[in-house]
């Protein structure tokens, strides 16, 4: 296993740090106070070709490393996480057309999705449901050729700007996943605001009322919805999701280091105050030690190891809740300033926040990796 | 034929540890198989044996013994 970047991954790295420093981290905080993704901070998305970094090249994609998509998203998540949201739930729903879809859709929607001029979305979660996907409560039925849709999703990143979305419902009884087009009659969306974090990832609650969808547009088979399309597509949910986290702790980190160099009390600088030397010691360990756990899962995510399911997990779990430990270090370190939107640190916690909900919670995460280290490691 | 049985014989044997699983036996009667486990199968036999699984492949009859396993490895491989 290498534990060094690629002389590539080293450049991209560089590429990727000096378009979210000019071109995503300029709108982070309006996009915040708005609760809107600025539309040119978006153009310039699309015009990098980053929303079509996982996808093969025949269809446009770039096709990139597992590490390579790691480290785009933690600039991303360094940057704004509304942005980072866009690549996750943009990649998911793509990478569902690619793995479960027909050739047909394949061929029409991952053109599209790889150049940015189709939006995706993933919509599971409903008001009722959250962990417990496979009681979602949305249904279809087949009529006259074609599939019905009736139920409401929630919390639905990108769902106000989304081209095509990935819906699950179930099927005669069996969970399954479609893809309902924007400006299908029947599917209406409200757009959701005052929210703790992630403000400007355009989160929607969606409506089915009778919604009409062609009988191609059924992804996988029926009864695959969670078990399979879902858990590969929130496979990848989770890895960009934990890179995100390190990127936005790293934002905390930095943040701090500057703050703690300049901010002065008792006549000389914080960083002198071994208290705050404390803090700045475990937001480094934690940024470093997650990071580890990110690089490890998008190694044995590229050499196609059956182990990087269960350590995306374990990824994704710690860096969740290390980035809410750095993130409260670093309100901690600013002090009021932490508390002001004077500064990103007061965002920076709120954003933190939604990571150990999203993707599967930490709770569900602790399940999850507790049962299987009772066959991992017995 | 014989090397693809003894791997995919090591990799079940991580998930059930009771004893050898039979060439024959339904693995899904055992109890262990779960939706993880299933992507797990699915990612194993595409690295081990440099084979894609596509969306049609993914029938259970393919995947219920070990001496399906090895006889889809094998018509794949050929």
């Amino acid at each position: 296993m290498r534990i060094e970047l690629t002389d590539e991954q080293i450049k991209k790295k560089d590429e990727f740090k000096e378009f979210v420093d000019t071109s995503i981290i300029p709108y982070a905080k309006d996009n915040d106070e708005e609760e809107n993704m600025n539309p040119e901070m978006l153009k310039k998305v699309i015009e990098s070709k980053y929303l079509g970094a996982p996808l093969p090249k025949e269809y446009g994609g770039l096709d990139w490393d597992q590490i390579t998509i790691g480290l785009l998203n933690e600039q991303f998540g360094r940057g704004c996480s509304s942005a980072k949201g866009l690549l996750t739930v943009h990649g998911m729903c793509s990478l569902a057309i690619l793995k479960w879809g027909s050739e047909e859709q394949r061929n029409l929607w991952l053109p599209k999705m790889a150049k940015g001029e189709a939006i995706g979305a993933f919509a599971l979660t409903e008001p009722n449901i959250g962990s417990d996907a496979k009681s979602v409560e949305t249904v279809a039925s087949q009529v006259d050729g074609h599939y019905v849709i009736n139920g409401h999703k929630k919390w639905i990143t990108m769902g106000q700007i989304a081209d095509i979305i990935i819906v699950f419902a179930k099927l005669e009884g069996k969970p399954t996943a479609f893809l309902v087009e924007k400006g299908t009659p029947g599917f209406s969306v409200k757009p959701m605001k005052k929210l703790l974090g992630s403000r400007a990832a355009m989160i929607a609650e969606l409506t089915f009322q009778d919604c009409k969808i062609p009988i191609e547009n059924i992804i996988g088979f029926p009864g695959g919805g969670i078990t399979h399309v879902a858990l590969s597509c929130l496979d990848y949910g989770r890895y960009t999701v934990a890179w995100g986290c390190v990127g936005l702790a790293e934002a905390c980190l930095t943040d701090s280091l500057k703050y703690a160099r300049r901010r002065k009390q008792f006549d000389a600088p914080l960083r002198k105050n071994q208290l705050i030397q404390k803090m700045i010691t475990e937001m480094t360990v934690d940024v470093e030690a997650a990071r580890q756990l990110c690089y490890k899962c998008g190694y044995l995510k590229d050499v196609g190891d059956p182990d990087s399911i269960v350590d995306t997990w374990i990824a994704k779990y710690y860096a969740a809740k290390m980035v809410n430990r750095v993130a409260n270090n670093a309100v901690q370190i600013f002090g009021g300033n932490g508390c002001y939107n004077e500064y990103p640190i007061e965002r920076y916690l709120r954003d933190a926040r939604i990571n150990e909900i999203i993707e599967g919670t930490t709770q569900m995460h602790e399940v999850l990796i507790a049962t299987n280290s009772f066959v991992r490691y017995s | 034929m014989k090397e693809v049985k003894g791997n995919v014989k090591k990799f079940l044997s991580r998930f059930y540890r009771q004893r050898e699983i039979e060439d024959h036996e339904d693995i899904f009667a055992l109890g262990f198989v779960n939706s993880l486990f299933a992507m797990q199968l699915v990612m194993f036999i595409e690295k081990e044996f440099n084979i894609k699984i596509d969306n049609k492949d993914l029938n259970f009859e393919n995947f219920r013994t070990i001496d399906s396993i090895v006889a889809f490895v094998d018509a794949r491989s050929t």
